[in-house]
């Protein structure tokens, strides 16, 4: 049934009616703005949380106090939990979360494949082993960062070039998550191996402690040590997100209309494993975040990626966080990050899948 | 409103694209599959490439598409060498319509079809109103608009046809190349695809599509392009090229052409295997 209403034809009928797309659209605004405002209380329960209570009259107190410089009204340690140790754990956990969602969110893009995770071309498995060899040889927090960061690339690359000689343009996407999953294996071994020969008293423990994840460590210096590379790898990834969408059709498509996509996908690929690198060296490996937060986003806004990047980036940022208190809240010693991340995640994507939302409603 | 669809689709007027094929070599890497075949398409000619299955078709429009480059040979539109364009430019003059798929993710029609525009976006830019009125312009040329606000992998596999057609009027191209479009479609969706190919023909559009089936090419095509094995081509219109000997020789069958008259007084012909 047909209605012309000032030009403009408005279609009625039962189909319509039941799937009615048209106005989950302009749900999207809405939706982000109340992700940012979830963000935003989160973060504020997040400062009052801890071994170290703090009130939330207090928390705006020593705010209100810093923003205006007035002479400080409550005690030095409020002071110094905030801002050396809380601030800094919540801004990284944060960026973590938010990095390593917009990851994987742009991986299962590019390999047309909503099962991807960050992990798929071998960044963690390289930054679990750069960590381990920088544990054995008793390098500090930063020499782990650094190495963690340093094989986490390489193995990335190693996968790319050895990608590139074998195949010519067609295949190319399956020959990279082949060669990616050598390459994790490879590293994997490599870091059994470092285990292996570690001593069992200081490093082993060191060595499996750092591979569980965690933010027990995080310093101030860290959130702009990490800032950097993440803003470096968010902008292009931001500005080019609309051609995720073409080449999620296959190459041959995306090429026929008009995209490069031998050099779209290079592009993508480095600033999704910036991304990855420099979370993992910094948190540990923690899987999982990446496969199923955009998962979730797609459940909420759909496959398109001009909405799904930025609201993947919000989810997985307050999910992060949330998981991060409750593994320096719930008992008295912290929980490794890894661990939490899968035991409540996996349910959790297992609940929503089981509601039947398979895909965008 | 079909007037001004006309006219918002193809701005470019009354001017005549020309997609000449000479002596393209075509093959991969060092394997040769097509060897010098000669054709030109012209605005509102349908090309119909028929021959047996891996003779090379596919080949041969892959590289016209540009996803093979070409051995020897050269390929133009209006006289200028299309392997000197960028993807971009070369987009804005080919459109692919592909066999339907089922992509990965579920993505409203309406978004598939603006994809089409992609062509047309500055490197940062995502689509604008009017690109997405552009897009359910192209709809409504196919009678389709019904599907814009459906998910493309729900929709039945004659739909998802049209919306890849659609995708491809969208992005504005003067020369289409359909990869067996009516394959895996019911007998009525068939005839109704051949139908607006027709169509599109009509409003000014070169047309090349592969097919299975030597009745196509009398629906719907001008000119055919038989490819035999042992690298004969038989390039001309549809008299010429579609004839018993040709099927026979191409495909290893006995048929009969049989003709007969519509209601309207032309003559309709039909191509009718003989078996036993």
């Amino acid at each position: 049934m047909e209605i012309q209403k000032n030009g403009v034809k408005i279609n009625i009928d039962k189909d319509n009616l039941k799937t009615s797309k048209k106005n989950k659209e302009k749900r999207v605004p809405y939706i982000i703005s109340s992700l940012i405002l979830i963000l935003i209380i989160t973060i504020l329960i997040s400062f009052t949380i801890g071994r170290y209570t703090i009130s939330l009259p207090q928390l705006l107190t020593v705010f209100w106090g810093k923003i205006f410089g007035l002479s400080p009204s409550w005690p030095q340690t409020i002071e110094t939990v905030l801002f050396n140790v809380r601030i800094p754990r919540i801004l990284v956990a944060i960026m973590v979360g938010a990095a390593l969602s917009s990851a994987g969110a742009t991986y299962q893009g590019l390999f047309k494949n909503p099962m991807v995770s960050p992990d798929i071309l071998g960044a963690s498995a390289g930054a679990g082993f750069g960590a381990a060899v920088a544990i054995l040889m008793s390098f500090s927090n930063v020499g782990i960062e650094i190495m963690a960061f340093s094989f986490s690339l390489a193995a990335v690359l190693i996968s790319y070039m050895v990608s590139r000689v074998i195949s010519r343009s067609n295949s190319a996407v399956m020959i990279l998550v082949l060669t990616g999953m050598v390459v994790s294996q490879l590293f994997s071994s490599f870091t059994s191996i470092t285990k292996y020969v570690a001593d069992p008293e200081s490093k082993l423990p060191a060595i499996t402690f750092w591979l569980m994840g965690g933010l027990s460590a995080i310093t101030s210096s860290q959130v702009i040590v990490l800032l950097i590379p993440l803003t470096i790898a968010i902008v292009p990834l931001f500005l080019l997100r609309y051609k995720i969408n073409v080449l999620s059709f296959g190459e041959e498509e995306a090429q026929a209309m008009g995209i490069d996509t031998g050099r779209i996908r290079l592009i993508f690929i480095l600033c999704a494993t910036l991304l990855t690198a420099a979370s993992v060296s910094v948190s540990g490996m923690i899987g999982w975040v990446g496969l199923i937060i955009p998962h979730i986003a797609r459940m909420i806004v759909g496959p398109n990626y001009k909405v799904l990047l930025p609201t993947s980036l919000l989810i997985g940022g307050i999910f992060m966080l949330v998981v991060d208190n409750i593994a320096r809240c719930i008992f008295v010693t912290e929980i490794p990050l890894g661990i939490l991340t899968s035991i409540i995640g996996a349910p959790f994507f297992l609940y929503l899948l089981l509601k039947g939302r398979k895909g965008w409603i | 409103m079909k007037v001004i669809v006309l006219v918002s689709i193809f701005k470019k007027g009354e001017i005549v694209m020309k997609l000449e094929i000479k002596n393209a070599v075509c093959g991969y890497g060092l394997n040769t599959v097509v060897d010098g075949i000669s054709v030109k398409v012209e605005s509102g000619e349908i090309l119909c490439l028929l021959g047996p299955n891996g003779v090379g078709k596919t080949t041969f429009f892959k590289t016209i598409l540009g996803f093979l480059k070409l051995i020897s040979g050269e390929i133009t539109l209006n006289d200028e060498n299309i392997q000197k364009f960028s993807k971009k430019n070369l987009a804005k003059a080919i459109g692919y319509v592909p066999q339907a798929h089922t992509p990965s993710f579920p993505y409203k029609v309406l978004d598939v079809v603006v994809m089409g525009r992609t062509a047309h976006l500055g490197m940062f830019s995502s689509p604008s109103k009017r690109d997405v009125k552009i897009a359910e312009e192209a709809l409504e040329t196919l009678d389709v608009s019904f599907l814009k606000d459906r998910i493309y992998t729900e929709i039945s596999g004659g739909e998802r046809q049209m919306v890849l057609i659609a995708r491809a009027l969208t992005q504005q191209a003067e020369i289409l190349v359909m990869d067996e479009p009516t394959s895996n479609l019911d007998f009525g969706n068939q005839v109704k695809v051949l139908a607006q190919i027709n169509k599109l023909a009509k409003m000014g559009l070169g047309i090349i599509m592969t097919s299975h089936f030597p009745d196509h090419a009398f629906l719907c095509s001008t000119k055919v392009a038989l490819l035999q094995n042992n690298n004969v081509f038989t390039v001309g219109s549809v008299e010429q090229v579609v004839t018993e000997e040709n099927l026979k020789a191409a495909y290893g069958v006995n048929v009969k052409i049989i003709s007969s008259i519509n209601r309207q007084g032309k003559t309709i012909k039909s191509c009718v295997p003989l078996i036993n």
